[in-house]
């Protein structure tokens, strides 16, 4: 259904007088005037629209209808995890045990949810053969960060402050460098090897003793497990340095192998992919960090610790690198990652993992046959094809598939991501699509090959917009409502 | 298996046979032998829904929240009335199950969501610009700081004055600890932040100066003096707020604030044992291209149709890597959206009607209690919204079991933060409160302090 109703932003539904939520009288309490000195009291609230309860539920639920989401549509997106988010999660998540509880509350009143979150830090240190977690960062990316914090604070204890570069693969997130750069270190970039693996001659010549941290993402961000994981983190290891597993990519490995076996020293989390926190448009998520012993003193504070049955806080440690956020972490978020390891115990998982790459084998299988896909298989839980030649024989780009695949109701793979594939689709279908979901996927992006490259390079055409003027957007920011800036249709 | 796996032990042999191999085994033979993990994980094994539903809810029971003691705690995460609406609208699963709207054409709903929180946010600051969201208040002050070094160039100062909430100050300097740059907190022994003595603090390589108001004490800072000092050495000033208190404070932008950030956990996100909250942050129209993080603007379709997308994207991490203004990625969607539809159901005047009564109950609250014998404000010459600091005749931490016994939270004390302050609590007054309960407090306190022997 496409019901263009209600949809005007709040501020042209807005009516002076409406309202939707009041509140209960305070007449008898006094005036605001002998409360408040006059230079710290505005005699106007703030310019809110004003809407009924009707128009609010109405503009929204309609709103809704206007994006794609997990739950209406097969959201492939590489690198993202978009599995199925249980509604268990959402049930028990909201239990008013949970949700009432204040983060100062006394430690007696919580012990509870500190169960729950420690079983979960345990369940992490397993998953990941790191001893030690920190459930404190909000999202992957703050995890990276962290971890890179504790490692800049363990070099310095130990007198290595030449220790300012982290070297991160050309075919790694985004948040690495960036990460890597907000910790006050040097990124310096390995490149990949034409096979899509870390190029172990180009690592080579950029180790030595000013290396601190190798941050290596495995599988990596095409989908291929790192082969030569072992003899890259002893050649780190050998020189002193420490390895950072990038977890995005945990989905494909629950119970199969460990990054603390592989020689990792620290890794991230991200709970809303692999554990199946909802996406929530763009967050929240939970990125906690399991690093090992001897990197535990430094973790943020405070940390769920458990003594003769008793769960509290733990506050005090005097190598820590202090706090990276407010109270104790994305506890709601954490809460759902709990209920799913639960669930499926470790069979569970590790047929999560399975049934993860079994299908994006059978999705790579499926879509190679009109497709270069530049990396030999078998991938893990996603791979990477490339439209490069598309570009070059039709005119046709990676975003115009991604675009038509709109119109025939798919959310579209990655696109241009990793770098190091030109005209990148990068596809991740989950462990929690069936094999007809993958089939039909696949024929539709085969027959939009035999489309007219002109209809491509305008989709898409079904959706309640067309192609979004993103150059426009850019060059003449408008980022927020204003009265004299209001057209009406 | 578990129920969210679908193909079928004959699916998944066709499946093999099509890819070509004999077995799932098989698919992950690029993963040495050696690097297997030749055990399960030790972890208990898995349950059904039910079994699931009894062992939470078991956990669940084992807390008691705030709904079952009347609670006067604060302290940065406050028990705010939350409308239906609010629950309503996130638990639309188009909502709670979308991604990063990157493909806007099938992200209309997520990215108009958004682009209407920035404006709200914008009405409700007084600023010009504010982004699609941070990850609390805390992270949002330290981004805030990131935000200064770049647009200052300096590498001198920041400046952090002591009545802002401490973990927030932890944060700030758990960011700047490998950066250029020192972080200096400015003691508040009177509650607030004297501008005379940031007078003395401040000089050309100040970068910022980060204040709280109302602040952790819960008292209200001269932001517009502290502004005015701030700015004649062209450092800037980034004040943390509760969005709360806009219904009847002046905005960040009317004290003069260059940047303005909150923690929006009082907008319709529920205490959640202190997370995942929202972090809020805006700031004056030049500075849009160092803000941290994603926004969404307007712009028109091929058809000339208004339509919104994420942009301004090269300041962030995907496109400029080491050189972006901040690591941050994924950020706190979904409660943005919790944050705008509670500013839309309140409106301006619901949100001036909950800051009064939150005003007017915390106002009464302090009277009351200040009636008790050996009970005072610790700042009573200093302006507070819905949190105050008292004075007790004994240590802060002694009343606490007899109040919870008597079923209140009575507040926090603060020795917690100020080892050196034993006698001090903040208690916060949201508008669930009713006069009802204060009284039942303070009869509470006064029926404890009567019943120990001796008191000063």
């Amino acid at each position: 259904m496409n019901n263009p109703q209600s949809t005007e932003l709040l501020f042209e539904l807005s009516r002076p007088g409406r309202r939707c939520h009041t509140v209960p009288a305070t007449d008898d309490l006094g005036d605001v005037r002998e409360l408040l000195p006059a230079s710290h009291r505005s005699e106007q609230p703030p310019p809110l629209p004003e809407l009924a309860e009707i128009d609010l539920i109405r503009h929204y639920n309609n709103l809704s209808t206007q994006n794609m989401s997990i739950d209406t549509n097969f959201y492939p997106l590489g690198s993202c995890t978009m599995k199925y988010n249980p509604k268990r999660h959402e049930r028990l998540a909201n239990l008013p045990g949970f949700t009432g509880l204040h983060p100062y509350q006394a430690e007696e009143t919580v012990q509870g949810i500190l169960q729950l979150l420690f079983e979960f830090q345990e369940s992490l240190a397993e998953i990941s053969g790191l001893p030690a977690v920190s459930l404190q960062p909000a999202a992957g990316a703050q995890g990276e960060l962290t971890a890179l914090l504790v490692a800049a604070a363990y070099f310095r204890d130990r007198g290595e402050s030449q220790r300012t570069q982290v070297l991160v693969p050309d075919s790694a997130h985004g948040t690495n460098p960036a990460s890597a750069a907000l910790a006050g270190f040097t990124p310096i970039t390995v490149n990949s090897h034409a096979s899509g693996l870390v190029d172990l001659e180009d690592l080579r010549t950029k180790i030595g003793p000013q290396t601190a941290v190798l941050m290596i993402t495995n599988p990596n961000t095409l989908g291929l497990f790192e082969t030569s994981i072992a003899s890259i983190c002893a050649m780190i290891h050998d020189q002193g340095g420490l390895i950072y597993l990038d977890g995005a990519n945990m989905n494909a490995i629950l119970g199969i192998t460990r990054p603390g076996d592989f020689g990792a020293d620290m890794q991230h989390y991200n709970v809303h992919k692999t554990f199946t926190g909802p996406h929530g448009g763009g967050g929240p998520g939970a990125g906690p960090i399991a690093v090992r012993d001897f990197l535990e003193p430094y973790l943020p504070l405070p940390r769920v610790v458990c003594e003769n049955g008793y769960y509290r806080l733990q506050y005090d440690g005097a190598k820590s690198i202090g706090r990276v956020r407010s109270f104790l972490a994305n506890v709601g978020v954490l809460i759902r990652g709990y209920c799913y390891i639960r669930t499926l115990g470790p069979d569970g998982l590790k047929a999560v993992s399975e049934q993860a790459v079994l299908n994006a084998n059978y999705l790579r299988t499926l879509v190679a046959e009109g497709y270069e896909i530049p990396h030999p298989g078998p991938c893990m839980h996603e791979f990477v094809a490339s439209a490069r030649s598309l570009l070059r024989e039709k005119k046709i780009r990676a975003m115009d598939i991604a675009k038509r695949l709109l119109d025939f109701g798919y959310h579209s793979p990655t696109v241009y991501f990793p770098l190091v594939v030109p005209e990148a689709l990068m596809m991740e279908p989950t462990e929690t699509e069936s094999r007809e979901t993958l089939e039909a996927f696949a024929k539709t992006l085969l027959a939009i090959l035999q489309e007219d490259a002109e209809m491509l390079r305008n989709a898409p055409h079904t959706l309640r917009i067309s192609r979004a003027d993103e150059v426009k957007a850019a060059k003449e920011p408008i980022l927020r409502w204003r009265p004299e800036e209001a057209v009406r249709d | 298996m578990s129920g969210y796996l679908v193909n079928t032990a004959a699916d998944q042999a066709a499946m093999l046979q099509r890819i070509g191999v004999s077995s799932i085994e098989e698919l992950f033979s690029p993963i040495p032998r050696e690097l297997r993990l030749t055990r399960p994980l030790q972890l208990p094994q898995g349950m059904t829904e039910q079994e699931l539903t009894d062992h939470i809810q078991t956990l669940a029971r084992q807390n008691q929240s705030a709904v079952e003691r009347i609670s006067f705690l604060g302290g940065g995460a406050y028990d705010h009335f939350i409308p239906s609406v609010v629950d309503v609208v996130a638990s639309r699963s188009e909502f709670y199950t979308a991604y990063t709207p990157y493909q806007a054409e099938a992200s209309q709903g997520t990215l108009q969501a958004i682009y209407e929180y920035q404006t709200l946010i914008c009405q409700l600051t007084g600023m010009d610009v504010a982004n699609a969201s941070l990850y609390d208040g805390a992270s949002a002050a330290a981004e805030a700081m990131l935000m200064a070094l770049a647009i200052t160039g300096r590498s001198g100062e920041v400046l952090l004055a002591e009545s802002v909430h401490p973990e927030y100050r932890q944060v700030v300097a758990t960011y700047a600890a490998n950066l250029k740059c020192r972080v200096v907190t400015l003691p508040t022994p009177a509650g607030f932040l004297d501008p005379a003595e940031l007078t003395r603090r401040v000089n050309e390589q100040t970068v910022c100066v980060i204040v709280q108001s109302p602040n952790f004490f819960g008292h209200l800072e001269e932001v517009a003096d502290l502004a005015k000092v701030t700015k004649a050495v062209g450092a800037l000033l980034i004040q943390s707020f509760d969005p709360i208190s806009l219904g009847i404070l002046p905005r960040p932008a009317d004290y003069g604030a260059d940047i303005a950030v909150a923690e929006g956990q009082g907008l319709g996100i529920p205490l959640g044992y202190g997370g995942p909250y929202l972090g809020i942050l805006a700031c004056r129209g030049e500075y849009v291209r160092k803000i941290p993080g994603r926004l969404v603007g307007q712009t028109t379709d091929r058809h000339g149709q208004r339509c919104w997308t994420l942009t301004l994207q090269p300041r962030e991490q995907h496109i400029a890597r080491a050189r972006a203004t901040s690591n941050i990625c994924t950020n706190q969607g979904l409660y943005a959206l919790r944050a705008a539809v509670y500013l839309a159901a309140l409106g301006p005047r619901g949100l001036r009607e909950t800051a009064e009564r939150c005003l007017k109950l915390a106002h009464f609250a302090a009277r009351r209690l200040c009636e008790l014998p050996g009970v005072r404000l610790r700042f009573p010459d200093r302006p507070f919204f819905k949190e105050f600091t008292l004075e007790l005749p004994m240590a802060a931490e002694a009343v606490l079991p007899p109040l919870r016994q008597a079923g209140y939270e009575p507040g926090l004390p603060l020795s917690r933060w100020y080892p050196q302050w034993s006698t001090a609590m903040s208690v916060a007054v949201t508008e669930r409160r009713t006069r009802g309960q204060i009284e039942g407090l303070a009869e509470s306190l006064r029926h404890y302090l009567e019943s120990i022997p001796s008191r000063s």
